[in-house]
């Protein structure tokens, strides 16, 4: 069965124990009547979703169990953190340590009764009312993911880890829900991973929805490094009240497909949105950025850096749309996207995308595409450095400024590990 | 230590080396100079083993054996130093990783350990006071917005933490001040000693006031078409390269 009709089917047995039933109701008719995306919308002209829909997906997995073994690869593990795994979309207490005082951390289902009110506020108020087919069809049956809550004031001690693990005998179709709201002049960092620990294929559709109030930090670290079987469409939505910092890192290494939408809607003035990734990928794989900032207000800054580097016949897109509505004067947005691409048969889709109505701004826009450049590449190998490792350097230094904004040093060492590892050297280097 | 015999070389269909002749013994420092496009450039490049170019015959040997086959990496860990013309930038790379990086892969390709950190730091902090760079160099991009004159100063503050056996200066004077020029000029004479050997590529015999040779050679359309003593490059600086040429042209007639 085509992945709607088995969505559609499995939302009209489990309907009675579903929250939000209106809303729900409402998405899977959108679901109903729009149908998955094909090449023929502008938003996936280089993604071709079509062979990954018609797959036998299985909605439950029938595995239920990992072990802290099996996770301690894939977190950082000399830094005090915060830890929420699930496996399969249901939570594991016991491989996770949410235990905190001042903050609130849990899963949707799990919330006490106060904490459901928030989440009845702000449960897809980052989303358009009208979104698109993975969005509806995750409003429609998701039902468990992480919830963080940060109270006015509070600063979060310790960054928290998100482990979204799958493991299955059968292909998997899953969807995950995240949402996180910073209230006023709090602070979080967070890191989040999706993570397959079986040899099947794992189709993930993830929404994760930060909520920042005034005067908030928030720092979001998204690490893509899943096995070849898996497919993911992760859609993040930010809400930006006035004054405040939110950072969307991603980076991009692992996986067959996957699509990241990321959206900001800068709602409150002087506030300031980074978003930056870096995409390492090779044969077969496919990394599909599409970010869209939306200025609303007068006086925000956007800064938008995506990285590429592209080997074998791996393909990347990258869409980066800026709108600066009527409404808002003295904007600054930045925007580069700067591609290597290491064979012939590697390439790059990239659209800038600027759309101004305002007259009063500072935008910019910029991408390259070339490849490593063959004197800098003579240089190092005449003092001695060997030329997989003089190419790897080169990599590094082209990354490195995504790199070095990072403010966890260990998620710092880990990426670069991954890396070196993807490069093949063997050891990272620190630059 | 370095013969070089009969050496043609060219990029694609063009020719530019049609036949060298060179042999530096160790405790040597060798001059070569010659008008634009004689292939001053283009020799340093062979020697140093850049693949762009074709070597369409002769041998160069180092230490008794062959580097023709050798990759260029394969010739720095030898200790065959290029001190570059211009200089790369690489934005994203320090000159204190670059260095790091350089010294222990060519310990790596001898089977030695790393250099520790600490004998690493002390050994950039001499060869820095030698030749008077100022501290915050290390951790700026490896020539990102270098002037010219700091460019060299990088590539001969290379070249004394790197302690090779063979230096060939590429036109290391062209953009140097003349202070600037002294500073180089002082450290490169400081790290000479009985067993390595310097090639020094100029245009001008400026810099051989203070880098004195032993012997100079004149390149010309891909030959070494004279060598002497340091007299030789008086003589070029006073009457220029025309004489030469024309000498040549008349004994090819």
């Amino acid at each position: 069965m085509h992945l709607k009709e088995k969505l559609i089917s499995a939302f009209d047995q489990s309907l009675d124990q579903l929250s939000f039933q209106q809303r729900r109701k409402e998405s899977m008719e959108r679901l109903k009547q729009d149908g998955f995306p094909t090449i023929r919308n502008e938003e996936w002209k280089y993604t071709n979703l079509q062979p990954l829909l018609k797959k036998e997906f299985e909605l439950q997995a029938s595995i239920s169990s990992i072990t802290l073994e099996e996770i301690n690869e894939y977190i950082l593990k000399d830094t005090d953190t915060y830890l929420m795994v699930f496996l399969n979309g249901v939570f594991q207490p016991n491989l996770s340590s949410i235990s905190c005082q001042k903050a609130h951390i849990s899963t949707i289902k799990n919330a006490n009764e106060e904490q459901q009110k928030i989440i009845e506020k702000y449960w897809g108020s980052c989303l358009p009312k009208k979104g698109d087919a993975f969005v509806s069809a995750n409003n429609g049956l998701a039902q468990e993911g992480a919830f963080v809550y940060l109270p006015k004031s509070v600063v979060l001690d310790k960054p928290l880890q998100i482990v979204y693990a799958t493991k299955n005998d059968n292909a998997l179709f899953t969807q995950t829900r995240s949402l996180v709201v910073v209230e006023e002049n709090a602070q979080v960092q967070i890191t989040e991973r999706h993570q397959n620990f079986s040899d099947s294929e794992v189709f993930t559709n993830a929404v994760t929805e930060i909520v920042v109030k005034q005067n908030a930090i928030v720092d979001f670290y998204k690490i893509q490094n899943d096995n070849f079987k898996c497919s993911i469409v992760d859609n993040t939505w930010v809400n930006q009240a006035n004054n405040c910092n939110c950072t969307v890192d991603t980076f991009s290494f692992g996986g067959k497909m996957v699509r990241n939408n990321l959206t900001f809607s800068m709602l409150g003035e002087h506030s300031e949105s980074n978003m930056r990734g870096i995409t390492l990928i090779g044969k077969d794989q496919l990394v599909d950025h599409h970010t869209l900032v939306d200025h609303l207000v007068p006086n925000c800054l956007s800064n938008e850096l995506y990285k590429g580097i592209y080997d074998h016949n791996a393909k990347g897109v990258f869409n980066g749309k800026v709108m600066v509505h009527p409404d808002a004067q003295k904007t600054n947005a930045f925007q580069s996207n700067n591609n290597l691409l290491l064979t012939d048969d590697a390439s790059i889709d990239t659209k800038p995308q600027l759309e101004i109505y305002a007259d009063d701004v500072a935008c910019s826009h910029g991408c390259t595409i070339g490849q490593l450049d063959d004197e800098a590449l003579f240089y190092l190998r005449a003092r001695g450095i060997p030329k997989k490792e003089a190419q790897a350097m080169l990599m590094y230094a082209f990354a490195n400024d995504v790199l070095n904004n990072i403010k966890i040093e260990e998620l710092k060492k880990k990426l670069n590990l991954i890396i070196a590892e993807k490069i093949g050297v063997e050891l990272a280097i620190e630059l | 230590m370095l013969k070089i015999k009969g050496l043609k070389a060219g990029v694609e269909d063009n020719n530019i080396l049609k036949g060298i002749d060179l042999q530096v013994n160790k405790g040597e420092i060798h001059a070569i100079m010659g008008p634009n496009g004689s292939g001053k450039s283009t020799l340093s490049s062979v020697i140093a083993g850049k693949e762009e170019y074709e070597v369409e015959g002769g041998s160069i040997e180092f230490d008794g054996t062959s580097i023709m086959d050798l990759s260029p990496e394969e010739r720095a860990h030898l200790g065959i130093f290029l001190s570059f013309q211009y200089p790369v930038e690489i934005p994203g790379v320090s000159v204190s990783n670059f260095i790091k990086t350089s010294i222990n892969e060519t310990r790596k390709a001898k089977g030695l350990e790393p250099m520790p950190a600490g004998e690493l730091l002390k050994l950039m902090r001499e060869k820095m006071e030698l030749l008077d760079i100022k501290k915050g160099f290390l951790s700026r991009s490896l020539n990102q917005g270098f002037s010219g004159g700091e460019k060299k100063r990088n590539e001969i503050f290379q070249l004394a933490t790197l302690a090779p056996k063979l230096a060939i200066l590429d036109e290391t004077d062209s953009g140097l001040d003349i202070d600037a020029l002294k500073i180089v000029a002082n450290g490169i004479n400081k790290l000479r000693t009985p067993e390595n050997a310097t090639i020094v590529i100029t245009h001008y015999q400026r810099l051989l006031d203070y880098i004195v040779p032993d012997f100079v050679h004149v390149l010309y359309n891909g030959r070494i078409v004279k060598s002497g003593t340091k007299e030789l490059a008086f003589e070029l600086e006073a009457k220029g390269y025309d004489w030469i040429i024309k000498e040549v042209e008349e004994q090819c007639i």
